[in-house]
């Protein structure tokens, strides 16, 4: 249903089969489906585990933990069973990819939960698809039932005396579910506020069995590491950061779209190349680099960096989630954080306090000082609450929060100045463009 | 209470899971999608099913911004106004709701016809600004497309 988008620079793995009728079983499996999951039924699970390790591949969620090491955690004996859980609960503003992967190659995500439960000798895999992706679910429901129909899902999987099933599982609104732990409470049928670490999933997860959570990107990824081999993928990308990724581009570009481009790619060409630029002319001010929880950079910062973990770290920022949202020189950045923050306040399960409480005080401040009825100690107040919110949270929400708010402080401190003594917002009715540039 | 073809379904979903309640957001979800919105009759109903208390499934119901316990608009048009459609003119789409429906955020129509929500990120930001009226998206939208596909629905 959303447009598909091409460029050049594209190295296309995870989305190689979309747009080509891969929904259909048939189709999936003359496109090369379903060989990777019969591959992997000859290999033994630390020969799979190495293959993915070799990969370098790492979580597309936004964390980016080392997907074989994660397997590597589990037990390899468990008197409970195992379970793989697919985190399809996509939310994170900014964040439109797995939304694709779901609706045009949903085999893809069902064989690389297979190939995760060989891995760990699991036995059984639930794919949890967010509230909102409602015809997403009926491709899903499809997919799996075609699945149990060619024999590639129940209790003797490709002939092999093996036994999967997969089911799916549907959310019903609420961001904090992205999270891992609250996933889990979420699949168990209650709140989803997080669960407390250690013990960490892959040891006591979903019904106290040992349990491998992943994004649908990383396991919709899998499959083509075990059919085309490890360092293949490996060499899509820089060192330590393989393969390549779905970018989801936002915001104020001429060509918005999700684009699979290698790790490493610069994010100066992403905006100005593979995007088209900036529309009407006008100049960059930020870039929300990987969702709304990741550090904003300014102008310059995001014309000099590449698009992989390792050059993030480097300036003590996250990759994130792939969701790259850019805005153009009218935008107003208070008001930008407000967005974010009234996000924040709204999807904060109120479970531990200093998000509940920082979360609403933030936003409160910020519709203040926006609306023109700020003070100046309100600025360093703004910054000081989000410090204090950070790293002391049960779980990242928190920690997201204050991130891009410290950042926004701290990078454009000067339009929060502007905003004083009660004058008007400088930027009102220029923030945003009417028409949408590539319809 | 429900069709059948729910009843059926939920029978089944219940043996998914090593415990029947894990299935209980997905059934509150189909039921709401039955019969509108979650009456204490349903919640009772789902109760018994997954073998909770009525109070034990308020809880959860409580925390899902998809699950209502007062009937909504027949189209429930929900509209994204987190960053990527806030660039792209998402808050105006939402004014315009409001006055051409006539109702503001989280309020139904007199008529029963339409809700009206302002919601968080619908994972269309690369198509931004998005609507979803019930489960459909509308993307890519203005002031002018958004009447356009208000006009299709009051149609119906």
């Amino acid at each position: 249903m959303a447009d598909l988008v091409k460029h050049a620079d594209e190295i296309k793995v995870v989305s190689r089969r979309f747009g080509k009728g891969a929904t259909n079983i048939d189709k999936y499996i003359e496109l090369d489906g379903y060989k990777a999951a019969r591959k992997a039924l000859t290999m033994t699970p630390d020969a799979i585990i190495n293959e993915v390790k070799t990969s370098n591949l790492r979580g597309r969620g936004g964390a980016g933990f080392p997907t074989g090491m994660k397997w590597a955690f589990v037990p390899k004996e468990s008197a409970k069973p195992k379970y793989i859980l697919v985190n399809g609960d996509e939310s994170e503003p900014g964040t439109c990819k797995d939304r694709l992967i779901l609706e045009h190659d949903p085999h893809s995500v069902i064989e690389g939960v297979i190939i995760a439960g060989l891995a760990v000798g699991a036995q059984k895999g639930y794919i949890y698809i967010r509230g909102e992706y409602r015809y997403l679910l009926t491709i899903m429901q499809k997919a799996i039932d075609d699945a149990y129909a060619k024999g590639f899902l129940g209790d003797n999987i490709f002939g092999s005396g093996k036994k999967f099933d997969a089911y799916w599982h549907t959310g019903a609104g609420a961001y904090e579910v992205g999270e891992e732990s609250a996933l889990m409470e979420s699949l168990e049928g209650k709140r989803g506020v997080p669960r407390i670490r250690p013990p960490f999933p892959a040891v006591v997860g979903l019904w106290g069995g040992p349990t491998v959570i992943n994004n649908v990107e990383t396991l919709a990824s899998v499959p083509h590491i075990i059919l085309d081999g490890g360092q293949k993928f490996a060499d899509y990308g820089p060192p330590k950061n393989g393969g390549t990724r779905l970018f989801c581009l936002s915001g104020h570009v001429n060509k918005p779209g999700v684009y699979e481009l290698p790790l490493g790619y610069p994010m100066k060409k992403l905006i100005y190349e593979v995007g088209g630029g900036i529309p009407n002319g006008k100049k960059l001010k930020a870039v929300v680099p990987g969702g709304s929880s990741t550090y904003l950079l300014t102008a310059p910062e995001a014309e000099a960096i590449n698009l992989d973990f390792d050059s993030f770290a480097k300036t003590g920022g996250f990759l994130g989630s792939g969701g790259v949202v850019v805005c153009d020189e009218d935008t107003c950045m208070v008001k930008f954080a407000l967005r974010i923050m009234k996000f924040y306040q709204h999807e904060s399960c109120g479970w531990c306090i200093p998000c509940r409480e920082g979360t609403d005080w933030l936003k409160k401040t910020l519709i203040r000082f926006h609306a023109g009825a700020g003070v100046k100690k309100d600025i360093d107040n703004i910054n000081y609450l989000a410090q204090n919110m950070l790293g002391r949270t049960f779980c990242p929400l928190g920690d997201a929060a204050a991130i891009p708010t410290m950042s926004i402080v701290q990078k454009w401190r000067q339009e929060f100045e502007d905003h004083l003594d009660g004058k008007p917002c400088p930027y009102e009715n220029k923030g945003s463009i009417p028409e949408p540039a590539f319809a | 209470m429900f069709s059948e073809q729910l009843s059926k379904k939920f029978d089944k979903m219940v043996t998914n899971y090593p415990t029947k309640r894990s299935a209980l957001v997905p059934m509150l979800l189909f039921a709401q999608d039955e019969v509108g919105h979650l009456s204490d009759e349903v919640i009772a109903n789902i109760a018994k099913r997954v073998e909770l208390t009525d109070l034990e499934v308020r809880n959860v119901i409580s925390y899902y911004s998809l699950l209502h316990t007062k009937p909504m608009g027949k189209y429930h048009v929900q509209v994204c106004t987190n960053i990527s459609c806030l660039l792209r003119g998402g808050e105006e789409v939402f004014e315009h709701c409001k006055q051409k429906l006539g109702i503001g955020h989280k309020q139904t129509q007199a008529s029963g016809l339409f809700s009206l929500e302002e919601v968080e990120c619908l994972g269309a930001c690369s198509w931004a600004p998005a609507v979803q009226v019930n489960y459909d998206f509308h993307e890519n939208l203005t002031p002018e497309r958004m009447d356009k596909v208000l006009e299709q629905y009051a149609k119906k």
